[in-house]
């Protein structure tokens, strides 16, 4: 029996989002505290932290974030960790969003220059006073527009976990297309959800940029 | 005992030997003059004071720390041993009062309150008092030099490190901060500073120590030195300057 794209349907669009939220939230908070530990070691004082924090920046862009979701899925399952499918995902996309994250704050990080160092090591401040008082409130500013502009991949790129089984949008969109052989109708509900997403945030980036770009001007 | 005393310094960058072999002895409540031309290792010589640059061999002892590079070691010696730069160096996400109260409550673990109490007295010291609210991006260079001083007296430091504060304001800016150092020199702060101020070093420094290729060429009393150059480079460098 084929179906009508209706409101019913609409509205497992609808809850299916709430999976791609979650995801994403949960990507982005975990891969955020992550990003932070890689960004921190990145720039550390210690050589052989730097370098490991480098290589691991460089694996993990240069692995597909569908590989990533296939190790922790696949992978963790076969070494005795059942994770449900969910978890696995947001796993997965939480070292993927690590990934990018350490590597934009680490050139944050890295932009405020050498003499706010000088200054606040000369005033006796410790390393840590120094990263949470001087530097790390100013790489924010410096930090913003492009870590709103990873964000909006990151909504897109939750995408790819339908493969391992959850019902989130891209996968919920597929599962109303085959009862309804509606793909338009259907897949553009579906792009207008990820667009409804997504554009609040792309704006939200600009807004940053332009202010960060007053700020500087001033 | 002299409150600096700095024997046989000796500082590279790479292959290139800054200093030495430099040694210099500074009393409570003098003010000097380093002064030299560019590449003579004067502002070096500073920075090793604080020991933002470490040394290769030598001694130094300065406000009752011998100079050792634990982070600890480091930071005692900061509380006692201020430094004020070029380029002020100002944090621009804090206001001027933020700027100034932030050390004596990170550093030396006072009261936010006791914090802001200090960093007001050393506001109206520098004339800024009515500037507490403002940020650094709205104020003159000069007034940023001011109150990077501010900031740095603020940990009540024994010794004053000035690394050519004054070199990039123009000359009515470079006033008023000139004053706000003679006042700090009248009070009886002991300070060091690499300037090309000619006419301050000869007014306000007690002693002038002029530095040539990496040692101190020739030292005295500011009077007798500019009086009577005893060396031919110096002689060069201050028909140079006026």
């Amino acid at each position: 029996m084929i179906r009508d794209f209706g409101l019913q349907e609409f509205w497992f669009l609808i809850t299916a989002t709430r999976w791609t939220l979650v995801l994403t939230i949960a990507a982005s908070i975990l891969g955020g505290i992550l990003g932070l530990i890689v960004a921190l070691a990145r720039v550390s004082v210690f050589p052989w932290l730097r370098a490991t924090a480098a290589a691991y920046i460089t694996v993990v862009q240069g692995i597909p974030a569908l590989i990533l979701l296939f190790l922790s899925y696949y992978g963790l399952s076969k070494a005795g960790y059942d994770l449900s499918p969910i978890v696995a995902a947001s796993i997965s996309l939480s070292i993927y969003a690590s990934g990018y994250l350490g590597d934009i704050w680490r050139g944050a990080i890295q932009s405020v220059p050498l003499q706010q160092w000088e200054a606040s090591t000369s005033l006796a401040l410790t390393r840590g006073q120094q990263y949470r008082h001087i530097i790390l409130p100013q790489s924010i500013r410096i930090a913003l527009p492009p870590t709103v502009g990873f964000l909006v991949q990151l909504v897109k790129n939750t995408s790819v976990v339908s493969i391992v089984g959850v019902v989130e949008l891209a996968r919920s969109g597929q599962l109303i297309n085959n009862a309804t052989f509606q793909p338009f109708r259907v897949f553009i509900v579906v792009a207008t959800i990820y667009f409804a997403i997504c554009y609040p945030l792309s704006v939200a980036s600009k807004h940053f940029e332009v202010k960060f770009n007053a700020y500087r001007a001033s | 005992m002299p409150i600096v005393q700095v024997e046989d310094l000796r500082k590279s960058f790479g292959p290139l030997e800054v200093l030495k072999g430099v040694s210099l002895t500074v009393e409570r409540g003098q003010v000097v003059a380093l002064l030299g031309r560019s590449g003579s290792g004067k502002s070096t010589l500073l920075r090793c004071l604080n020991g933002l640059e470490q040394i290769k061999s030598g001694r130094i002892e300065i406000a009752g720390h011998k100079m050792s590079y634990s982070a600890a070691a480091l930071r005692d010696l900061r509380k006692d041993v201020g430094i004020v730069f070029q380029s002020f160096n100002l944090f621009p996400h804090m206001s001027v009062l933020q700027n100034v109260a932030l050390a004596p409550r990170l550093s030396k673990g006072l009261q936010k309150s006791e914090a802001e109490g200090i960093a007001l007295e050393m506001l109206s010291k520098v004339g800024l008092l009515e500037k507490q609210g403002a940020y650094p991006d709205q104020l003159s260079g000069g007034q940023q030099q001011r109150v990077a001083i501010a900031r740095s007296l603020a940990m009540q430091p024994k010794v004053m490190l000035f690394d050519e504060v004054t070199s990039s304001l123009d000359p009515e800016l470079t006033q008023e901060v000139l004053v706000v150092m003679e006042r700090l020199a009248a009070d009886g702060m002991t300070m060091l500073l690499v300037t090309h101020e000619m006419e301050f070093a000869r007014k306000v420094a007690t002693t002038t120590v002029f530095m040539h290729q990496g040692l101190v060429h020739e030292a005295g009393s500011s009077n007798a030195i500019f009086a009577e150059p005893q060396t031919k480079e110096f002689r060069q460098f201050l028909g140079n300057a006026a």
